[in-house]
């Protein structure tokens, strides 16, 4: 087991190097001069042009821009982006909100998903199952920045009841509204991976046999079938962990959050390539991450799985 | 010019407001006793600095709202754009060619320190040396010895036209005579700063010292990309004395996001309202909603390097173009009067402006003359119709699509000709393209007054070899007339000489004016009325709560 952990960090090497090499690449590929987008509409003196292309690189061929930024990664220093603040401390500044953000979606669809989901599967083809299956549908069918905007406008604006917004301190209570809107969707994935999951596995000879034995039926739905079922719908949220701690760049524009899509979103426009680098790699890392704790946990689930 | 009912009567407001702060004599206790609470503190609309809050490097309204209200130059505009002294007591030339300030005594920025004659020429040679690299250097550029200082590798640092007399007194000595040289001088960049400032620039930029109405709340009030905190200055003695307790700028990544702050009073003020609810702000917020004019334009420019678009046919298509854009409709229908058609080059805020210029009628919507104009470029040369203009806007930053696709409908039925907009991924991309030369039609192009001048808005943009000219127009008899206008021994002399740049511009149409710019603003039922400046920013200090 730690041979194995250790293996697939030791993996993480040739992908954090090969995304950065990827990423690197298409931003420096962007059409436009990066100067002028720091220098706007009036233009800067040549002399400003060349201090700019000079103090970022700029004017070294595509190799050497590369390498001088993975040398700054590897000393621990991601420089600085193109308004001359720390790229490390940025990130610092942004995670955190993501993370919270991300953990409350996740939690989100993960209890409602799972819940509902044993409910409609359990109950498959009576009115449960049929309004909740209707649910999910619309929910999956419409836009999220239609459902962003929807509930802000409904819960933010007309109601009152919080804040349209999220702050700079990102509380929980300002924090519940995107992070609902964000765990919509995954939402009801959750729910309909689990319903079929639980369909499938009701009727299995294990969960006979458990009953047979006499098990109450509490136990037979806890222990046997939900545990089976839930394979499937750990992975799905593992995916979807790592997917949200990229930030949600709708979501986060909708209400303002100062996270990591936001941020990214910005560098992207601003054609910021050592911030948007920086920050791609940060997410490409933290969704092996997700990945591989999502592996850890099936051998957990399914004493079948081993690693070695 | 042409003036809403609410701005007539927000004109009417201004006025009191500016002769109640005259008689207030600018201290903080007696210019807010007119009406509101004192003691508000106001949450309004900012976006994120891009540099470190040092005048001398920024070049965006983000920053430059901040900067605004930490900092006061020699002069500063009052709502109407009009120069009033701040640091300076006297500012006397007799040639419009050297100038000798003098400071006001006991002038001190928030950290104690003296704001002297070196506070303004440090801080201006700091801002043109090519080592700083500094995004406003080119400001400097009429002081005698910027060339020496801004060049690539320069090895002078200071500025030869700029001496130091004493504590309160320096001489300036421009390259040549320009008579609007001191309405410059309240515009961000001439900005007086600590000697503190240039031994850590880096560290000034995080927390910035000045001497404005305002000052930072604490070290670190500039939470990046949340808000910036900012409480009055009670050192500061001038016509822009606080009349609230501080001003937090609250950091939005869209305008629509604000909106929905703004409706439901977690914002107090904002001062653009989206796009997507134009059309329904002065239900929304009723009697808390303004429209007021402001030094700013939009323009098509059309570079000559084109096939189609130089020469004598060049001009008269340019002047069938422009006269088959019915402005009219298009700021009505599209806009809902939020902008108002132009007349000119300029914006109607500004001194000297008229919209009578010969010429003007080229910027009439006048569709048979239109046609006529076509028919005789086509005799001279006809169309390369391989080669149909485009307009080019950018996609990432404000919603050009709509009105781009207006122009370009109201052309194509209006004079019969192929035209199509032509979005760029991203503002920087345009640019580039329009720096090197390299466009393949037309470019959408905003300019927003620096500092409300006439100069400011033909120099920089329509000169021979200016920065901003990516029509890439040369014509002498204009540049003759610009330096005959900034030479002129008044600024009146100075105006007639512009507005006779002027028409050549009208005839030549090196690019095609559409429309000035109104701000539309609101505020919440928190605030007493807002009133906004002539560069369409809100006047930060005299909002009071309710």
């Amino acid at each position: 087991m730690a041979w194995y952990i250790v293996r697939r960090f030791l993996q993480l090497i040739p992908v954090f190097l090969g995304a950065t090499l990827l990423v690197y690449f298409l931003v420096f590929s962007l059409p436009g001069d990066a100067t002028a987008a720091i220098c706007g509409e009036r233009g800067c003196t040549p002399a400003v042009v060349a201090g700019l292309r000079e103090q970022y690189n700029l004017d070294e061929p595509f190799w050497i821009q590369y390498l001088l930024y993975l040398k700054g990664v590897l000393t621990f220093d991601l420089g600085t982006n193109f308004s001359g603040r720390p790229i490390a401390t940025i990130i610092a500044e942004v995670f955190p909100t993501t993370a919270r953000l991300a953990i409350m979606a996740l939690v989100i669809e993960a209890v409602f998903g799972i819940l509902f989901g044993l409910v409609a599967g359990l109950r498959k083809g009576k009115i449960f199952d049929s309004s909740v299956l209707i649910l999910s549908l619309v929910v999956i069918a419409v836009p999220i920045f239609v459902l962003g905007f929807l509930m802000q406008f409904l819960i933010g604006v007309k109601l009152q009841w919080t804040s349209p917004t999220v702050s700079g301190d990102a509380t929980f209570t300002e924090l519940l509204l995107p992070a609902v809107v964000l765990g919509l969707v995954s939402f009801a994935y959750v729910l309909r991976l689990t319903r079929t999951s639980i369909i499938e596995n009701v009727n299995a000879d294990y969960v006979r046999t458990a009953t047979a034995k006499g098990l109450s039926r509490r136990r037979v739905v806890s222990v046997h079938v939900l545990r089976n079922s839930l394979i499937p719908v750990v992975t799905f949220l593992g995916a979807d962990l790592g997917a949200l701690m990229g930030g949600a760049i709708v979501t986060e524009g909708i209400f303002n959050v100062n996270g990591v899509g936001n941020t990214l979103y910005r560098a992207v426009l601003n054609g910021d390539g050592p911030m948007v680098v920086s920050i791609v790699t940060f997410l490409i890392l933290i969704f092996c991450l997700a990945n591989l704790l999502v592996d850890l946990l099936y051998a957990w689930l399914d004493p079948r799985i081993r690693y070695a | 010019m042409r003036f809403t009912r609410t701005s007539k009567m927000l004109s009417v407001a201004a006025v009191a407001a500016l002769s109640l702060s005259a008689c207030g004599g600018g201290s903080n206790e007696e210019a807010g006793t007119a009406s509101g609470d004192n003691d508000a503190v106001i949450v309004v609309d900012g976006s994120e600095p891009q540099n470190p809050l040092i005048p001398t490097s920024t070049n965006e309204v983000g920053g430059g709202a901040i900067l605004d209200l930490l900092f006061v130059g020699l002069v500063s505009y009052d709502a109407d754009g009009a120069t009033q002294n701040e640091v300076a007591e006297s500012i006397e030339t007799d040639d419009a060619q050297n100038y000798t300030i003098t400071l006001k005594e006991g002038q001190t920025f928030t950290n104690g320190d003296p704001v002297t004659a070196s506070s303004f020429v440090d801080a201006w040679n700091y801002g043109a040396a090519a080592k700083n690299a500094q995004l406003a250097s080119y400001f400097f550029e009429s002081i005698e010895g910027y060339d020496e200082v801004s060049a690539e590798g320069a090895t002078v640092d200071t500025m030869s036209g700029l001496t130091v007399v004493d504590d309160t007194t320096f001489t300036v000595a421009l390259a040549q005579p320009e008579s609007d040289w001191p309405l410059r001088l309240g515009y961000s960049a001439f900005f007086p700063m600590p000697a503190a400032a240039l031994e850590d620039p880096a560290t000034y930029g995080e927390n910035p010292v000045g001497n404005g109405p305002y000052k930072f709340a604490s070290e670190g009030a500039w939470q990046h990309n949340q808000q910036i905190e900012l409480v009055p200055n009670e050192d500061y003695e001038g016509p822009q004395a606080a009349q609230n307790a501080g001003i937090t700028f609250k950091i939005y990544q869209s305008d629509t996001t604000a909106y929905q702050d703004l409706i439901s009073d977690n914002l107090d003020v904002l001062k653009i309202i989206p796009t997507s609810d134009v059309k329904n702000f002065k239900n929304d917020l009723g009697e808390n909603s303004i429209e007021s004019p402001y030094a700013g334009n939009q323009t098509i420019a059309i570079p000559y390097y084109l096939p189609n678009w130089d020469g004598e046919a060049g001009k008269l298509r340019r002047q069938a173009l422009s006269m088959a854009i019915d402005r009219e409709e298009i700021t009505t229908v599209i806009f809902n009067n939020g902008r108002t058609p132009a007349k000119d080059f300029t914006a109607p805020v500004l001194d000297g402006y008229q919209s009578d210029l010969p010429g003007s009628e080229n910027l009439e919507f006048n569709p048979d003359r239109a046609k006529e104009l076509w028919e005789e470029a086509e005799a001279i040369e006809p169309y390369d119709e391989s080669e149909p203009l485009t307009i080019g806007y950018n996609a990432d930053k404000g919603d050009h699509k709509t009105w781009v696709e207006a122009v370009v409908n109201s052309v194509k039925n209006n004079l019969g000709i192929e035209l199509s907009g032509k979005p760029y991924a991203t503002f920087k991309e345009a640019r580039t393209e329009a720096t090197e030369g390299t466009l393949t039609g037309a470019l959408r192009a905003g300019w927003q007054a620096d500092y409300p001048s006439l100069y400011n808005f033909l120099g920089p943009i329509y000169a021979s070899g200016a920065g901003s000219n990516d029509a890439r127009y040369d014509n002498p008899e204009f540049d003759q007339e610009l330096s005959d206008g900034l030479a002129a021994a008044s600024v009146e002399e100075g105006n007639e000489a512009m507005n006779r740049a002027q028409e050549k511009l009208l005839e030549d149409l090196p690019a095609i004016p559409l429309w000035y710019q109104v701000a539309q603003g609101g505020w919440s039922n928190n605030v007493n009325p807002v009133e906004f400046g002539w560069n369409g920013v809100p006047l930060y200090y005299a909002i009071t709560g309710k």
